[in-house]
């Protein structure tokens, strides 16, 4: 019962530094909207099927803004040294990772919400909400999985700015290729059959990042 | 009660303790001296179970570290150099977050009352990046007394408090010895740290060069004068 308790501690807080400071969710939300008006410009989409290209432009605009956020986790708990506090509390590693992971996922989710609906406007996309927003949340949830272990390993490197995106965009490709492959599909509105083995690719990552992050964190964080 | 045998620790070939073996019981009030490097903030680390010792034996209260590190945290307060608080939170709401962490039943009425003991019960609803260097010192320490710990482990505590403050921190001391509570804590200000403890040791290279109490050498003064002794006498 504590674990939950502690987890719902850590992750309140999460969501109380942020609101107040707004320092990830602000660059994330500017840094998508910029990536969308410069792909807008660069590819001048008259004539190009935004169903097929769409997808990906929208993953990249996930990706890059979230690993703003991302990077933001674990750096401000080792910069104010407030990382310590959490480590000296009897709390399960483990609460701490999910605390985290989930607020990320949260943070990723709003520049998502408002990314999409911009992404619409912006390329005069018509898509079908169902089942796609079901899709990018399972994307995320690999992505917030495997980005906070990996933001918690590159804060505590010298140059975490740099380190971050080395060590997590390698690992997010079998999660980016799903995640696109999936998008197409929906964007399209293919038959589920044609594009099952990506989802099941996706959620087979997500199960497996979760676990195997959940388990390793204590060891990432410990001295 | 604080317990090591033989506690060593490499950071990659550098060996910032070595073969470290001291006993605090419970109730004394012990001071850790040292020149910048000598390992003292390593020692501590390594009791608060923020960091894992190369070798030997640590144990909390009789609970062996690494391995009973979860349940040993229960009774460790600890101060470091920062204050481990959150600036864009109230004191309020950093407190009743370390108090959700350790699980403390009726956490408000805990708060408050931690909050008088340290003097910055007035202070609450104040962002803690408002306070001065002083008043997140107390903050501080509100967090480290917050779960009723039986281990306090301070580095430096000393370091920017006022003199209203310090009266704070002697009377946590004396509080902790009257209470049965063990207190180990690094200090370079002897006139202001030394009034309250019951023993003092200098730790040198990674090495408890000097462990002695207090009626060895009496007041401050005398304490330095060991201390300079034991600087003098081995060269770095």
């Amino acid at each position: 019962m504590n674990f939950f308790r502690q987890l719902f501690a850590i992750l309140a807080k999460e969501l109380a530094v942020e609101f107040r400071t707004r320092e990830a969710l602000s660059a994330m939300l500017v840094f998508a909207l910029l990536v969308l008006v410069i792909f807008n410009f660069a590819f001048e989409l008259q004539g190009i099927d935004i169903k097929i290209l769409g997808p990906g432009i929208l993953w990249v605009a996930f990706c890059f803004s979230g690993i703003l956020g991302l990077g933001r986790s674990f750096a401000r708990e080792r910069d104010k040294g407030s990382m310590d506090g959490m480590l000296l509390a009897p709390v399960d590693r483990g609460a701490i990772y999910l605390g985290k992971a989930a607020a990320n996922f949260l943070f990723i989710v709003i520049m998502e919400a408002v990314t999409l609906p911009l992404f619409v406007i912006l390329f005069n996309a018509s898509v079908e909400w169902f089942p796609l927003v079901g899709y990018i949340l399972l994307g995320t949830i690999g992505f917030a999985a495997v980005g906070t272990l990996l933001s918690a390993i590159a804060a505590s490197t010298r140059m975490r700015e740099v380190m971050l995106p080395v060590l997590l965009f390698p690992v997010l490709i079998p999660l980016l290729v799903a995640s696109v492959k999936i998008t197409q599909g929906a964007f399209q509105n293919l038959p589920l059959s044609d594009y099952q083995g990506w989802l099941n690719l996706l959620i087979a990552y997500d199960v497996i990042f979760l676990v195997v992050a959940y388990l390793t964190f204590e060891f990432v964080v410990e001295e | 009660m604080i317990e090591t045998l033989k506690l060593e620790k490499a950071f990659g070939y550098r060996q910032a303790l070595k073969s470290t073996t001291l006993t605090v019981d419970a109730g004394q009030v012990v001071a850790l001296a040292g020149p910048n490097g000598a390992g003292k903030s390593t020692l501590l680390r390594i009791l608060a179970t923020l960091s894992r010792p190369t070798r030997g034996r640590v144990a909390i209260n009789r609970i062996e570290i690494p391995e009973g590190a979860m349940a040993a945290r229960a009774n460790i307060g600890y101060v470091g150099h920062q204050t481990l608080l959150y600036d864009e939170l109230t004191v309020y709401e950093n407190l009743r977050y370390y108090a959700r962490l350790y699980a403390i039943d009726k956490s408000d009425a805990r708060i408050r009352e931690v909050a008088k003991q340290v003097g910055i019960e007035k202070r609450l609803t104040d962002t803690v990046r408002t306070l001065s260097r002083g008043y997140q010192q107390r903050a501080a320490l509100a967090r480290a007394l917050l779960h009723r710990p039986r281990v306090l482990l301070f580095d430096e505590p000393w370091t920017g408090l006022d003199q209203n403050s310090s009266s704070v921190l002697n009377a946590i001391f004396e509080n902790a010895r009257q209470s049965g509570i063990t207190v180990l804590f690094s200090t370079h200000e002897f006139e202001r740290s030394l009034n309250a403890v019951d023993r003092a040791l200098i730790l040198r290279n990674g090495k408890i060069v000097y462990d002695g109490a207090k009626s060895e050498w009496n007041d401050a003064a005398g304490f330095a004068q060991v201390y300079a002794e034991q600087m003098g006498a081995r060269k770095v």
